[in-house]
């Protein structure tokens, strides 16, 4: 470089460096824990339409706007869509995954409070999107 | 130079005009004409969400539209042609030529965008700025979608016979004793911008045409129904839009360079380590467009590639901030508006980059996507770091394009409220994604985090409504009445600027 000395820039790069693997390693470890779903997972059908959210049960049970789980039983969701790309949502346990028509895309989670959540939609799908919302039920397994 | 106020010409000599003052000035009074007007959306929008419930924006389509047209706008229509502007004024100086390479071309370029801007605000399209199919294949309401590609198309087009305009100027028609590498870093930040649009915008030109035909029904390459793949569609655009971003980013940084140095009244730290890192930056800026996908159902593998794409881009970032703070240390700093504008336009590019290694790491992209965590990263980059460098600039060009100083006092006070409205608006932001509200709604529901956010946000956008108002009106007042500048050192800081005055404009024998 231009004469002068530089050592003050690579140490700064090999620091910024350092952290990026960090961040890279990590979130690579955390991502293939986190997608390895369990082998007792119930599957829940979910599709999305404008302007709602449909669920069917392994045992064929269909709701709409509402899902009821329980407490305790891991589920692994198959979403997908009947019209445009929506976005299934549940904030509270930080599911998210795109309902692409088209495509089946999954993604699992483990319900362990019982109570309401709010499930909504996180891609714009149009007019109601806003209000492309469903609850999403946790009860007592036993 | 233009001067256009002191020696005033008729102005279809500068509308007819080639010459690249007269087109830099052409694009300046574009670029803030749409910069305010999509400001205007963005106040509407943020007073619109105040609180749950319609407030004054009458429907859902209503604000779905002005979300489309404020983001459509602010990128094509106020940053990109802002970018042009500093580019005629300033690039045919500093590699010391009469013009730009082709006049005439830089002129249909410039004359290609006020149709294409018709296009899109007479549209009033709704799909977002990215235009996702299906729904914009399928469910978007004409004739705005057919407008807004249209536009978008003429953009594009006008986009890549820019960047060719600047790639010759700077390789071929600079003076043969000047060698690139002695290029000052703004001329390298166009070089490397112009070479993305060249790679990325083709791509984007295509799926646009391929949207439309699915709009006409005869095809369904992005619809579901017909065998086609919306996410076809995600690719190609993101191929060339998250390049795109640094097209944007690149010349800020370039302005930055400019100004940094000269009001710290020390020479750069180190002009090959800026080359260095806006070349490196341009490659891997192709390496990370899948990065904004990885909800759409990615493997694990493909989320792997990208995020490693993605992390890559941060060391030359991070190289140009060492860079300013090196040439900052030890300088005897002036702090002008400029000057302002510029450092505080890097404290929060440190931020969004900061922000974008959380978005990348892929288990955390899960809990911000589509979040309004989303809107407040990628608005630090675009507002905070990018029209930040822009203004920075603006005041700094505006001495030699009026031959009159602005109001500094004032130019300060629209840097602070600008400053806090934009912590209070894009930080807030972040901190209301991770509380799970999703971006783009009209309407959300009765959360008290998210009610107090909101509304910290409608503070926030009111000192930047507050803000701009000063700005424009600074920039009116002082054009006409501002004291005369020193035209050999507007800002007192000694040395040789690079500035357009010394470009003869033959309008002005």
């Amino acid at each position: 470089m231009s004469g002068h000395s530089n050592w003050s820039e690579w140490v700064y790069i090999g620091v910024v460096v350092a952290l990026l693997a960090w961040v890279g390693a990590e979130a690579w470890n955390i991502e293939r824990l986190v997608e390895h779903v369990p082998e007792n997972a119930e599957v829940i059908k979910v599709t999305g339409q404008q302007w709602f959210w449909t669920f069917e049960h392994e045992d064929g049970t269909k709701e709409t706007g509402e899902l009821h789980v329980k407490k305790g039983v891991p589920y692994k969701f198959e979403i997908t869509s009947k019209d445009v790309i929506h976005s299934f949502n549940i904030p509270d346990y930080l599911v998210l995954m795109d309902a692409v028509p088209g495509r089946i895309n999954t993604v699992w989670f483990l319900p362990v409070d019982e109570g309401e959540f709010p499930i909504q939609c996180r891609e714009y799908c149009g007019l109601i999107h806003y209000n492309m919302r469903g609850t999403l039920y946790i009860e007592d397994g036993a | 130079m233009v001067l256009e106020l002191q020696k005033p010409r008729p102005i279809w000599q500068i509308m007819f005009s080639t010459h690249h003052t007269d087109i830099g000035l052409l694009y300046t009074i574009m670029s803030l004409t749409f910069l305010f007007m999509g400001g205007a959306l963005a106040l509407a929008i943020r007073v619109e969400m105040f609180s749950p419930g319609p407030q004054f924006i009458a429907d859902s389509m209503t604000f779905n539209r002005i979300f489309t047209v404020h983001g459509t706008n602010m990128i094509f229509l106020f940053l990109l042609p802002f970018a042009s502007a500093v580019g005629n004024y300033f690039i045919p100086i500093m590699v010391r030529y009469k013009d730009m390479a082709y006049p005439k071309l830089n002129a249909i370029a410039f004359w290609m965008l006020p149709p294409a801007a018709a296009l899109v605000w007479l549209g009033f399209a709704d799909f977002g700025w990215y235009a996702q199919p299906p729904y914009s294949a399928i469910s978007a309401p004409s004739p705005a979608a057919e407008m807004w590609i249209f536009g978008l198309k003429i953009i594009g087009v006008s986009s890549i016979l820019g960047a060719i305009n600047f790639i010759v100027t700077i390789l071929k028609c600079k003076h043969p004793d000047l060698p690139l590498s002695k290029v000052p870093l703004l001329g390298w930040s166009f070089l490397s911008s112009s070479l993305i649009v060249l790679v990325a915008i083709p791509t984007f030109a295509a799926a646009l045409l391929m949207l439309l035909t699915d709009r006409l029904g005869v095809t369904g390459f992005f619809n579901p129904a017909m065998g086609g793949d919306p996410i076809a569609y995600s690719h190609l655009f993101w191929f060339t839009f998250h390049p795109e971003v640094y097209v944007l980013v690149i010349p800020a940084i370039g302005m930055m360079y400019e100004i940094i140095p000269r009001f710290s009244r020390k020479p750069i730290f180190s002009h090959s380590s800026g080359v260095f890192a806006f070349v490196l930056l341009s490659i891997v800026s192709f390496a990370s467009w899948a990065h904004h996908m990885y909800a759409t159902g990615m493997s694990f593998t493909e989320k792997t590639v990208f995020m490693v794409g993605t992390l890559a881009a941060v060391p030359a970032s991070a190289m140009h901030v060492f860079n300013f703070l090196a040439t900052m240390w030890g300088g005897r700093a002036k702090y002008s508006t400029p000057m302002m504008w510029s450092v505080g336009g890097i404290a929060l590019f440190f931020s969004a980059g900061a922000g974008g290694v959380v978005n990348t790491a892929m288990p955390l992209d899960f809990i911000t996507h589509d979040s309004y965590w989303v809107v407040g990263h990628f608005h630090l980059f675009v507002f905070g770091t990018i029209a930040f460098g822009s203004f920075g600039f603006l005041y700094y060009m505006f001495p030699f394009i009026t031959g009159r100083m602005y109001n500094e006092l004032w130019g300060k006070v629209h840097f602070v409220l600008i400053f806090i409205g934009a912590v209070l608006v894009f930080f807030t932001q972040h901190i209301l994604g991770l509380y799970g509200m999703p971006r783009r709604v009209f309407d959300y529901p009765e959360i008290p985090e998210w009610i107090a956010m909101n509304q910290i946000q409608a503070i926030g956008a009111v000192l930047l409504g507050v803000g701009m108002t000063i700005f424009l009106v600074n920039l009116i007042y002082s054009s006409a009445k501002g004291k005369e500048a020193n035209m050999e050192d507007p800002f007192g800081l000694g040395g040789k600027y690079y500035y357009p005055y010394q470009a003869k404009n033959p309008h002005h024998d």
